[in-house]
């Protein structure tokens, strides 16, 4: 049978804020266990939560961004449930007053589908749970709660997206989003971004959704775009045999590149949301949600336009350079210092993307500065260095840090264009090689190739080999 | 005179000491005290042995304090009267404790209570009951019996309690002694064990109107750790004693009159009404018409709050472990079974109960409701009136072990004391006189939202001039 | 009115709380009387009427600024922990998740 595939994604974004949603602890990653806690993220009794203004705005400034309705009184409710990461047994969370609802990303065209709208059902802002520690064999866990009470923006989309790649674009796209807003790591190794993911199958043409299957634990885009694929299969099969899927929730093995059921809880779930008597409602009056959404930054999409019609880019590339934000920067500062647009995107999009993707590491790490790329460039476009030198050069660079100027420098790496010089050294190359002259005077035209290979030998492949084909030509032509 | 140093009052205390009584002279007077009574009243959950007074001075100056076992003190056992916290010590003082210690008062220890303040009797406490100093077969009232018990027996100068529905004023009733709940976030609530979040205050209990205005003056105000609490300036409520409520309109609401109260309660109450009238007061006939609903909705507000509140009590951090759990379920529900008493676990099934899918909207959203309707009858009352007075409490101090099997008689003791909680009002319980048996009976006060001025003004004059007998209990 | 005994273990379990069969029973006559005592509340026509989930209508807004405050080190977070192991708190295995 034919089926669609129906998707919704929820990703938990960890703010970067300096300190805790509700009180004044680090939220720093990596520290020692359990150094950055207090009474009130250690949930002791007594203590009391106080809102993070600086991630109340943050959450604010996102959903703005994912073209969110700002709510006009927003409350925040407990969610109960027992967990050991989860000092107070509840969270503090929204129920039915959050932070943000409606609200939707354009995702672009891709080699599989035309752009589409993915609609954001909701934002709400929440406390992060600490960590879970299982030592292998042992009838114990361990617990460590820096991370409790780190804030926690949850944003839901409508199912709207029926393929793993569709969901795959708009993780790409709301992480582009998010970057830009500087106001989270979107980090899914770190966890500072996470994603899980419902997924149901329905025959073609049917109206009615099929069964929901709740899929978590994935640490990757890739890893979300596997499981899903992994899962549109696995449901048809199960249909196909004529059994039926039932409700649940399954993690995603990366390894094994397959999901399993998780075991079922000894009870159905009952969080008891009631609203969190220890906050008071918030509002935000809108000419000030106004003046926040003034001072957004230009989004990918906006960015995506402009590079099209500024820099002539295509659209591929401008996509590509726009989809992140340090990357769309470093292109643009670059952009200032050099007018061959196009061959600053390849050179970004090429070489120095596909070092970043290998490295996982950003433009700032790389140590070539915009500015050195361009003089690169320049560099290729006077002729002082050959297209290959500049990119060994580049990955020279990258590696040791160096500034590729210095490098040049350093080796005497630049090009022999120097007319003068050359013609001595071809007519050196000449008087040594009587033999291959007459070849090509009596007529054997590729002789010519290895009087020009014995020219980059002598000069160690600097010499430009456009000036040295003329020159040599000429001497030829004029000893005849 | 030295050997009464216990009999005094604070505000007396500091003038002693300003002419030179040494703090550690009330102190071992309230030691011998607390040595030779406390076996038999059992007002302390801890004696603070080591308390001594700190130096820089303060409002409290040397004056001890005896502070709730719901509110965190650093370093001191601070358990809720519940095996579920024993061992528990804070590793922070909760801001009232901190206050108190800026203004130089000495903690004399922690007081027993009803385990997490759940209880009108004092009765449900790990340590055993406090009884009552009036007379040892009856209940101190409760929660905050110890606190009560403590400063009628004068084993203590000063306490502070915290009341969800009535827990100050009632046993400040029920043992003939002074205590205000204030206007819901006058005063922070950090570091006090919640109970029921939106209702909790912390408040004192006094010898009389003027040691709760000079303490209360201590403890309220603003904390940028609570973020229920209002930042509006404290008053100097000293300035508020004054003799003279003339003019003052005292509403009287018939809701309280009704079938059920004690006879000798409601005698002295109206000849109380009719003290302030002639004082000069304007009595006004007021109605309160949702009063027989505030019961209910307190009964499914507070407890559901308090089922969430409570959930944190796992043994996974702090506190009471159930010792040998298999697992995490096993551990959670063996520590809570063990750790928790009668009256805790009736409460959090009862407030789970609420708060579970398919009843919120039944029981906790129209509770909630209903709170919108009590609060509406005092907004209009206060439109004839500048204080309300009526019993604190239906019946004088009931004997221990008479309403423990039957919740719902002990929930309607507090009948009086809930509907200023629902609204956030302020109140106040001082003692009226007593029954023909020597049992001491309240008349509580209540006022406007930040109103705690009117309030001292009207229980200020009201001690000055009504003709109450100043008795001590017979010890 | 009494409260079904599946449903006093339900609520027990959600509140992890284990109760013996006479305890089921006691709590569940008990919670019921007090039930009945509240269901008064129906009297009540609240149809129009807002909820009031504290008492503070027109206090909004109260938020703290994104300072650092000093943190309790492991040691004393760790201090009234029943069981630890290095800085962590020890707790039972967890059995219901994998």
């Amino acid at each position: 049978m034919n089926y669609e595939t129906v998707i919704g994604l929820e990703v938990h974004l960890q703010l970067n804020t300096v300190t805790k949603v509700f009180c004044g602890c680090s939220t720093k990653f990596g520290q020692k266990p359990n150094s950055q806690t207090c009474p009130v993220c250690l949930g002791l009794p007594g203590s009391l939560p106080v809102l993070n203004e600086t991630a109340f705005l943050f959450g604010i400034k996102v959903a703005l961004a994912l073209n969110c309705g700002i709510q006009s009184l927003i409350k925040f409710d407990r969610k109960n449930y027992y967990y050991p990461d989860l000092p107070k047994n509840y969270q503090i969370s929204q129920y039915d007053m959050p932070l943000a609802y409606n609200g939707f990303v354009d995702i672009p065209a891709n080699l599989t589908g035309l752009p589409k709208r993915i609609r954001i059902l909701r934002v709400h802002l929440e406390e992060d749970a600490g960590k879970l520690i299982h030592p292998e064999r042992e009838g114990h866990s361990l617990v460590d709660l820096n991370r409790t009470g780190i804030p926690l923006l949850e944003i839901v989309t409508e199912p709207d997206m029926n393929s793993p790649q569709e969901a795959y674009d708009y993780l790409t796209r709301l992480k582009s989003i998010l970057e830009y807003l500087k106001v989270s790591d979107c980090d899914m190794e770190k966890g500072s971004l996470r994603c899980d993911a419902n997924i149901s199958i329905r025959p073609s043409g049917e109206s009615k959704l099929g069964t929901k299957i709740e899929l978590k634990n994935m640490n990757t885009f890739k890893g979300v775009k596997s499981s899903l694929e992994y899962e549109v299969k696995r449901q048809a099969t199960v249909i196909d045999g004529g059994e039926k899927l039932f409700q649940e929730t399954r993690l995603w093995d990366a390894d094994k590149m397959i999901t399993l059921s998780m075991r079922s809880k000894e009870e159905a779930t009952d969080y008891r949301y009631f609203p969190e008597p220890d906050l008071v409602p918030f509002s935000v009056d809108k000419a000030f949600i106004e003046k926040i959404r003034q001072r957004l930054p230009e989004l990918p999409e906006a960015k995506i336009r402009r590079f099209m019609k500024d820099y002539g880019l295509s659209e591929y590339d401008s996509n590509v350079l726009a989809g992140q934000s340090e990357i769309a920067e470093y292109f643009e500062r670059c952009a200032q210092v050099y007018e061959n647009r196009k061959a600053i995107a390849n050179w970004i999009t090429g070489d120095i993307m596909a070092y970043l993707k290998t490295q996982g590491a950003s433009p700032a790490d790389l140590g070539v500065s915009p500015e050195s790329l361009a003089a690169l460039l320049k560099m290729i476009d006077k002729g002082a260095i050959s297209g290959k030198m500049a990119k060994e050069i580049l990955s020279e660079a990258i590696e040791t840090k160096m500034a590729p100027e210095k490098i040049i420098a350093d080796k005497g790496l630049s090009q022999i264009s120097d007319s003068g010089k050359l013609e001595e050294i071809v007519m050196q190359v000449i008087s040594k090689n009587e033999r291959s002259v007459k070849d090509y005077r009596s007529g054997k035209k590729n002789a010519l190739g290895y009087l020009v290979g014995q020219i980059m030998k002598e000069t160690k492949g600097a010499a430009n080999p456009e000036i040295v084909n003329r020159i040599l030509e000429k001497a030829l032509e004029a000893r005849q | 005179m030295m050997e009464d140093l216990h009999l005094s009052t604070g505000h007396e205390l500091k003038v002693l000491m300003r002419d030179g009584l040494e703090s550690a002279k009330i102190l071992d007077a309230l030691y011998a005290r607390i040595d030779v009574l406390d076996s038999k009243i059992g007002a302390f959950a801890l004696v603070n042995r080591k308390a001594h007074r700190r130096p820089g001075g303060g409002t409290l100056d040397g004056i001890p304090v005896l502070v709730k076992d719901n509110i965190c003190v650093k370093g001191e056992d601070t358990t809720c009267s519940s095996k579920i916290l024993k061992g528990f010590k804070p590793p922070y003082d909760a801001t009232v404790v901190r206050r108190l210690k800026e203004e130089g008062a000495v903690l004399i220890g922690k007081a027993n209570m009803d385990e997490f303040a759940f209880g009108s009797s004092c009765e449900t406490s790990c340590y055993g009951p406090t009884r009552n100093p009036w007379d040892l077969e009856r209940i101190p009232g409760g929660s905050s019996g110890g606190s009560a018990a403590a400063v009628a027996s004068d084993e203590t100068i000063m306490a502070l309690g915290s009341d969800t529905g009535g827990s100050i004023r009632q046993p400040a009733a029920l043992c003939g002694v002074v205590g205000l709940k204030p206007t819901y976030g006058r005063v922070s609530r950090y570091g006090l064990i919640a109970f029921a979040s939106s209702l909790d205050q912390i408040g004192p209990i006094t010898k009389d109107v003027e040691d709760a205005a000079l303490l209360l003056g201590v403890i309220a105000g603003y904390d940028e750790m609570d973020s229920t609490s209002v930042d509006i300036p404290v008053p100097d409520y000293a300035t508020s004693l004054a003799s003279d409520v003339k003019g003052l309109r005292v509403g009287v609401p018939k809701e309280y009159f009704v079938k059920g109260i004690d006879r000798e309660v409601e005698a002295a109450v109206k000849r109380s009404i009719n003290v302030f009238k002639d004082l000069g007061a304007l009595v006004v006939d007021i109605s309160l018409p949702h009063t027989e609903y505030a019961v209910s909705a307190y009964y499914i507000i507070g407890p559901a709050e308090a089922s969430s509140n409570l959930a944190r009590f796992d043994g996974a951090h702090y506190g009471y472990r159930a010792p040998d759990a298999k697992n995490m379920l096993d551990m959670y529900v063996r520590t809570r079974s063990e750790g928790f008493g009668r009256e805790a676990k009736r409460r959090i099934l009862l407030g789970t109960y609420c708060l579970s899918s398919g009843y919120y909207d039944a029981y906790y959203l129209k509770a909630l409701k209903v709170r919108t309707k009590i609060k509406e009858d005092f907004d209009n009352a206060f439109k004839f009136c500048d204080i309300i007075v009526t019993p604190t409490s239906p019946t004088p101090a009931f004997r221990i072990g008479e309403k423990a099997n039957d919740p719902l008689a002990m929930y309607l003791s507090d009948i009086f004391t809930i509907p200023a909680n629902l609204a956030g009002l302020p109140g106040i319980s001082i003692p009226c006189g007593f029954t023909r048996s020597g049992l001491p009976i309240g008349l509580q006060i209540m006022a406007k939202p930040f109103a705690e001025e009117t309030i001292f003004r009207a229980a200020y004059t009201f001690e000055r001039n009504a003709d109450i007998e100043k008795r001590k209990p017979k010890l | 009115m009494k409260i079904d005994k599946e449903i006093v273990r339900r609520v027990a379990l959600l509140s992890r709380l284990s109760l013996a069969e006479d305890e089921i029973s006691e709590y569940g006559s008990q919670l019921g009387a007090i039930l009945e005592y509240i269901s008064k509340l129906n009297e009540i026509d609240t149809r129009d009427v807002p909820p009031t989930s504290h008492t503070l209508a027109t206090l909004k807004n109260v938020y703290r600024k994104d300072i650092l405050k000093p943190s309790l080190k492991a040691e004393e977070a760790l201090k009234n922990a029943p069981s630890s192991e290095g800085d962590f708190f020890k707790v039972p295995q967890i059995i219901e998740k994998r």
